[in-house]
């Protein structure tokens, strides 16, 4: 028996298979058509977008990363500053569509992580829309502690992994 | 359908040499005083040390505690030869000599005793063939299984094979690796790799298959990989997290989380339909499920209560019950063979460490030291748990046995290696 298994091992090997092509039967590949996770629960504030619209400007915002506290998906003082500043870029420039990638620093089981890095990522999706980014330019994909910038394992590497990053 | 995203390769490796590394805590005195002479070779013209390989893995187990072959008196390879004096003198239970033989056909075999010191008499006798000359250590596994079924009445797992991740690179340059090795680290084998994230391997439970997740087109999925054919199915990519399987005992379906919902919920998936239903339905994080022995449970984390603690619900859904209470979080549950407890990652003001939990007293035994231990998972015996730790040299595999005696690192050169999975026992 162990001899089968590993031989199979070998001749898998052997046969340099990719992907491509291969079987995907079972496979729910459902047109992604509708938006990003969480668009069903976002409101529009219609005060604040007309405020958003009003200091529009077409320049790109400084930074494209939010930072966040341990375990916590709450948008920042400084976050929400930025999303003031994206959400007018994206409205000024509908056409443009951007991923928000969520990122979690390495504490904490790792399939958790995927979805904090997932709950970071809407709590900014919301926040782009409320102030007048469309869903439509939005999607939202979790890395959960897969992707960190730093490699260190002290606060202040943590801190800089814990984050959610707007990727053009 | 194209796979820009994802770029999946079977590629056979050389078999690269793991070092171990025994840390033992606590005192040896279970452990069974046991001498592996090293077995003769002379005849067979085989180059292999048997003994130490065997030694090693009775070791690992915390049940026994081999003598080294400096601090043996004489080196016999045939019962006759044992001149039991000189094992009563240092104190050893049971002595095991062996040689490497060739049959009438010249296919070699290997010829052990296991013998009992103090009644001075055969245990059990017996001939292992060498099917493969170049296949030697799953021999020497095999022994050590049958050494310790006979001594503990309990199966061996050391001829069973672990899977998990291998991380190498940085930023861009990271690579993302499924590895398959021996019980004992060696001999790894990469089956997938990818330079998007690969997480969460868990074998089948009749160990033909791993599922995994992965990302592709900007979207993650939960694959299941033959391993004898390298065939690669998606099961599901849905919007959202696609990630967390688990297969139910009878290897017909998955438990996954999924969130294309709104938020995080445990689905179980049948394999041969594709059908799904929810399990759980809650606003907050609920994932990383496990299927208890007998099929009827799921236990889930879920940070419902305001930090992640583990919830037990039926197979089918259900009003979901709190498990944990000890420490600020535990995370990633699973279950034991017996299925009597669950072996999880706790959080406390030390860290994070593996815990097991008596699931009838509702006491928690912490089993290693943190600060960033996780991804444990019990040796089919449920005697070990393998687990992976943070230190100096990265992310390490390491095992420990269920009393938290005894801890071995399985060092895997070259990147982080973590979330290891254990099969189920080879037959």
């Amino acid at each position: 028996m162990m001899k089968f298994f590993y031989a199979s091992v070998l001749v898998a090997g052997l046969t340099g298979l990719t992907v491509t092509g291969c079987s995907s039967q079972g496979a729910r590949d459902e047109s992604s058509g509708s938006a990003s996770t969480g668009a069903e629960t976002s409101t529009i504030s219609t005060s604040t977008t007309e405020m958003s619209a009003a200091s529009a400007s077409a320049s790109l915002p400084g930074s494209r990363v939010f930072y966040f506290d341990f375990d916590r998906s709450t948008v920042k003082s400084e976050g929400m500053a930025l999303a003031d500043a994206w959400a007018a870029y994206l409205a000024a420039n509908p056409g443009m569509k951007v991923r928000v990638e969520g990122h979690a620093d390495e504490r904490g089981t790792r399939e958790y992580n995927m979805a904090l890095g997932e709950r970071r990522g809407n709590a900014v999706f919301q926040a782009l829309v409320s102030r007048g980014a469309s869903a439509q330019q939005l999607t939202v994909l979790s890395f959960g502690e897969e992707r960190p910038v730093t490699m260190g394992h002290d606060e202040g590497a943590w801190s800089q992994n814990r984050r959610v990053e707007i990727v053009q | 359908m194209k796979y820009k995203y994802f770029i999946l390769l079977i590629i056979a490796t050389g078999a690269a040499q793991a070092s171990l590394e025994i840390t033992v805590s606590g005192g040896e005195v279970a452990a069974q005083p046991i001498a592996i002479v090293p077995f003769g070779r002379t005849a067979a013209d085989l180059d292999f040390d048997f003994s130490a390989v065997i030694s090693a893995d009775l070791a690992r187990s915390g049940q026994f505690r081999p003598l080294k072959p400096a601090d043996m008196l004489e080196r016999p390879v045939d019962a006759a030869q044992v001149d039991y004096r000189n094992w009563r003198a240092l104190g050893v239970d049971n002595v095991v000599v062996g040689q490497v033989l060739r049959g009438p056909n010249g296919q070699r075999f290997v010829r052990f005793h296991l013998l009992d010191v103090l009644r001075g008499q055969l245990r059990t006798r017996y001939d292992v063939p060498i099917v493969d000359p170049a296949r030697v250590r799953p021999v020497a596994h095999q022994i050590a299984d049958m050494i310790y079924e006979q001594l503990t009445g309990m199966a061996g797992c050391f001829n069973s094979q672990i899977a998990y991740v291998v991380v190498t690179g940085a930023l861009e340059n990271r690579r993302f690796q499924i590895v398959v090795a021996d019980a004992d680290g060696f001999n790894p084998v990469t089956v997938a790799t990818s330079s998007e994230p690969l997480l969460s391997p868990v074998w089948s439970p009749d160990r033909q298959q791993l599922a995994y997740v992965g990302f592709e087109r900007g979207r993650t999925a939960v694959y299941v990989h033959t391993l004898s054919t390298g065939e690669l199915r998606k099961v599901v990519a849905e919007r959202g997290l696609n990630g967390a399987p688990a297969w139910s005992p009878d290897g017909r379906a998955l438990a996954v989380t999924l969130s294309y919902q709104g938020n995080p919920d445990i689905y179980v998936i049948d394999l041969a339909s594709g059908s799904r239903r929810k399990i759980t339905s809650h606003f907050a994080i609920d994932t990383e499920a496990a299927w208890s022995p007998d099929g009827r449970q799921i236990v889930f984390t879920s940070d419902r209560g305001g930090q992640p603690q583990i919830y037990r619900v039926g197979a089918e859904g259900g009003e979901a019950r709190r498990v944990t209470y000890e420490g600020k979080q535990n995370l990633r549950a699973r279950f034991s063979p017996d299925g009597k407890s669950l072996v999880l990652v706790n959080q406390s003001e030390t860290g994070y460490r593996i815990g097991l939990l008596n699931l009838d007293t509702q006491e928690l035994r912490i089993l290693t030291d943190g600060p960033l231990d996780e991804s444990p998972s019990f040796a089919p015996n449920g005697a070990t748990v393998i687990y992976s730790q943070q230190g100096t040299r990265g992310a390490t595999l390491a095992t420990v046995t269920v009393d938290g005696r005894i801890r071995q690192r399985l060092a895997q050169p070259g990147g982080d290696a973590r979330e290891p999975t254990w099969s189920s026992i080879v037959r």
